[in-house]
């Protein structure tokens, strides 16, 4: 049968998917969002499958409040990276080296 | 029985997108891998009774999010080949990275967890449970002040998007509602005196 630790076994394997994905694509900023996105998705599966365990509906409740956050994230991201392709003709992130960080 | 089996499925499925997200040489099908992982989690979602998260899921972010990804990765002409310089450089990091991050979990989740509720089979609801009713019912009257400033949040994002991407070229031709508005006669009419030609040809 499947058990709540499935679930989170099942979220801890794509978190971990999305932070090697940070590591190898470190230079194209779309598929750092895009990673980020799944990261999101591997929390929330935590937040439904203890949600369900509890019996507790406020894990969803918080679930669909980072999908609003997530979404808005994600909106204004894109608009920041369509400004900076605008500047720099480019989306590598070893070009923004602007403030010497 | 088939639940057990459909879990599998789907959670093969997940798992397989979400490393073609990572692993895609071209970002339009990272963001094709991802409505995928995006649709497989909501079947998992609908499986543990949580309905309207899956439907919500399907519709905000497939139908919006990962359409205005494909518009801005299709809009900009992005030189791949520059960006993937690196990768296999990195590869093995992120591999490891991962793997000591998936054993820790799976250690602490399966072998540290005797006796703990995680390992409880969730009882399902009965066919009369409405979760997206149950959801609305707290959503509305606990949760009122945490649901307006979401709506605060998204309008936030809204006028945050349109002031970042909106930029004057030049030469565009628009109107200027006010100064129209303010426009009088003496600025559109000018008067001149012409003196009339007299030394005309015989």
């Amino acid at each position: 049968m499947i058990t709540i630790s499935h679930y989170l076994v099942l979220a801890a394997v794509l978190f971990s998917i999305s932070v090697a994905g940070i590591f190898i694509n470190r230079k194209n900023v779309i598929l750092l969002l895009m990673c980020i996105e799944l990261m999101l998705l591997a929390v929330n599966f935590n937040f439904i499958a203890f949600s369900r365990m509890l019996d507790d509906t406020l894990g969803q409740i918080f679930v669909f409040f980072i999908l609003t956050v997530a979404a808005a994230e994600a909106a204004i991201g894109l608009a920041i990276l369509v400004v900076l392709f605008r500047a720099r003709q480019s989306v590598n992130v070893e070009e923004l080296n602007s403030l010497k960080g | 029985m088939i639940a057990t089996l459909l879990f599998y499925a789907f959670a093969a499925v997940l798992t397989v997108a979400a490393l073609g997200v990572v692993t895609s040489k071209n970002p339009v099908h990272a963001a094709f891998f991802l409505v995928l992982a995006f649709f497989q989690s909501a079947l998992l979602w609908l499986l543990i009774d949580a309905e309207f998260l899956a439907i919500v899921l399907v519709l905000v972010y497939v139908g919006a999010v990962m359409v205005l990804f494909l518009f801005v990765v299709m809009m900009l002409d992005i030189n791949v080949e520059q960006l993937r310089q690196g990768y296999t450089r990195y590869l093995p990091l992120g591999v490891v990275v991962a793997g000591v991050v998936i054993l820790e979990i799976v250690h602490v989740i399966w072998y540290r967890s005797q006796g703990l509720p995680i390992l409880s089979v969730p009882t399902s609801h009965g066919p009369d449970y409405s979760n997206t009713k149950e959801l609305g019912a707290v959503l509305y009257t606990e949760h009122v002040f945490a649901f307006e400033i979401a709506a605060v949040l998204l309008l936030l994002a809204i006028v945050a998007a349109i002031t970042l991407t909106m930029r004057k070229r030049p030469g565009l031709k628009v109107q200027n509602i006010a100064e129209q508005v303010a426009v009088r006669s003496a600025d559109r009419i000018r008067v001149v005196k012409v003196d009339a030609v007299t030394d005309a040809k015989d």
